[in-house]
């Protein structure tokens, strides 16, 4: 298929950047997004041109490298696709698409449509670890958890940090992403003796990055590649507010 | 090193509305305190179907509240102090929280296609600060009068029916109750979230929660224009 692209060029992270278009043909509706954007750079390459700038790594939706904003949403059309599981028969033959990179003042454009999400470590860095005592591995089942608490754990450790999340909520907020982070150990045993130092600390970082604020639209849980639940949030609130309470 | 102050905030309050989380939580808990005022006056408003004597007579009750611990009148102020402060609180923690969001996103997309995003949600804001006016025009209406044509303040009986056969300001209130019963929708859903209220058990409450009281608050304040525009009550 024939596919017209409109795509966001930018030298660097001071440079303004444009929207630039570029006519693709013979794209294979069997094809992944990133495989598209791979025979457009090989076109360009081809020409001498400077191929598009976008960050990937797994292709399978696990790594959370590879998000950019797809016809104004986040990974896409596709619910609970990342974009490198976004298959191009999405799209019909003569189809605009149009790709932004992440727009936040946390995630600034490094090159084209990659973008620097090091912000998001940084809250991780501010609480989403576990003491744990050094030497030898524990018994496995010295400390019991149950199992309802450890699939919803798990629910919330699969977020894989695209940032898909900051990316579509109009607010540009970190909410979804950082209640997962602190909601997948506050709600195990291993994760209380840190609780609420993590969630007032995660929540104080996530703020001083710049984030947004949250509205409750929820858009953030429709785009998410991993279908994490705005519960989370409401969870994160809870604890960073009996945080303070203890005067933490 | 940077050496990093330890010492406990001199004012916690301020030191919490400080954080964004604070802001939303005093936004949750004004909003609890509104809403249980919009019920209360929507419920106080029905007394109208009761013919001039019952609506006039429970308005002279709430200038009388309080007494006679309070004196006269005292009771009304001390309440609208709290409204007032709570509409204060309310609206700068969503002005400052707006401004915040504004400036997380400086550079605007060029496309931002909404997944789900309902049309409350999207007027929030805008409802809420055309809230914050028709409140001033409804207070100068029909608590001080200046913006009625034919105030008596002895009869708020009088100065309702009177207001709304005239059909240019039943309908304004029409819109401004509509535009309310969209913010409670989305407000009363919110402000779970923000407090942290959340059990799988009761989570699909919330929204029932919310849908039932924005539909009983807005259907109980439109039926006083509509019944006077109607004829209904005269």
């Amino acid at each position: 298929m024939r596919l017209h692209l409109q795509i966001w060029r930018q030298e660097n992270s001071s440079a303004p950047g444009r929207l630039v278009k570029y006519t693709l043909d013979d794209v294979s509706g069997d094809s992944s997004f990133l495989e598209m954007l791979d025979l457009l750079n090989e076109q360009l390459v081809g020409k001498g041109e400077v191929p598009v700038v976008f960050e990937h790594d797994c292709r399978e939706g696990i790594c959370g490298a590879c998000g950019v904003m797809i016809n104004g949403q986040a990974h896409g059309p596709s619910a609970r696709t990342a974009t490198c599981q976004l298959h191009m028969r999405t799209f019909k033959d003569g189809d605009t698409i149009q790709i932004e990179p992440w727009r936040s003042v946390a995630f600034p454009v490094i090159r084209d449509l990659m973008v620097d999400r090091t912000s998001m470590d940084r809250i991780v860095q501010a609480g989403g670890f576990i003491s744990v005592r050094t030497g030898s591995a524990p018994e496995a089942n010295l400390t019991p958890v149950p199992k309802g608490d450890s699939d919803e754990a798990f629910d919330a450790a699969a977020c894989i940090g695209c940032g898909a999340c900051v990316a579509q909520c109009p607010n540009g907020a970190a909410q979804l992403f950082t209640s997962a982070k602190v909601g997948h150990l506050n709600i195990l045993p291993q994760g209380q003796p840190e609780r609420y130092q993590r969630a007032a600390g995660m929540v104080a970082r996530m703020e001083a990055e710049g984030f947004g604020s949250c509205s409750n639209y929820r858009e953030c849980e429709a785009v998410c590649p991993k279908g994490i639940s705005v519960d989370w949030i409401a969870r994160m609130n809870r604890d960073f507010l009996l945080a303070r309470l203890k005067g933490l | 090193m940077e050496m990093v102050a330890t010492s406990r905030p001199a004012n916690w309050f301020l030191a919490f509305y400080r954080s964004a989380l604070g802001k939303k939580t005093v936004m949750a808990l004004t909003g609890i305190v509104l809403f249980g005022f919009v019920f209360m006056h929507m419920a106080g408003n029905l007394k109208i179907f009761m013919g001039a004597e019952a609506f006039n007579h429970y308005a002279e009750f709430l200038r009388a509240a309080g007494e006679p611990i309070l004196p006269h009148g005292v009771g009304l102020w001390m309440f609208r102090l709290v409204l007032l402060t709570c509409v204060a609180l309310h609206i700068t923690a969503a002005t400052q929280l707006t401004l915040q969001n504004r400036r997380a996103r400086p550079i605007a997309y060029k496309c931002l296609d909404p997944v789900q995003l309902g049309y409350a949600e999207r007027t929030m804001r805008w409802s809420g600060y055309l809230m914050g006016i028709y409140i001033i025009y409804h207070l100068l209406h029909f608590t001080v009068g200046t913006a009625h044509r034919d105030f008596i303040a002895v009869n708020p009986y009088h100065n309702v029916i009177s207001a709304f056969q005239f059909w240019p300001v039943a309908a304004v209130y029409i819109v401004a109750n509509l535009l309310l019963g969209m913010h409670l929708y989305h407000g009363l859903w919110s402000l779970f979230q923000t407090l942290g209220c959340n059990h799988p058990r009761y989570n699909p409450w919330r929204r029932v929660f919310a849908v039932t009281f924005s539909i009983v608050v807005t259907a109980g304040f439109l039926s006083v224009p509509i019944a006077v525009l109607s004829g209904l009550v005269s």
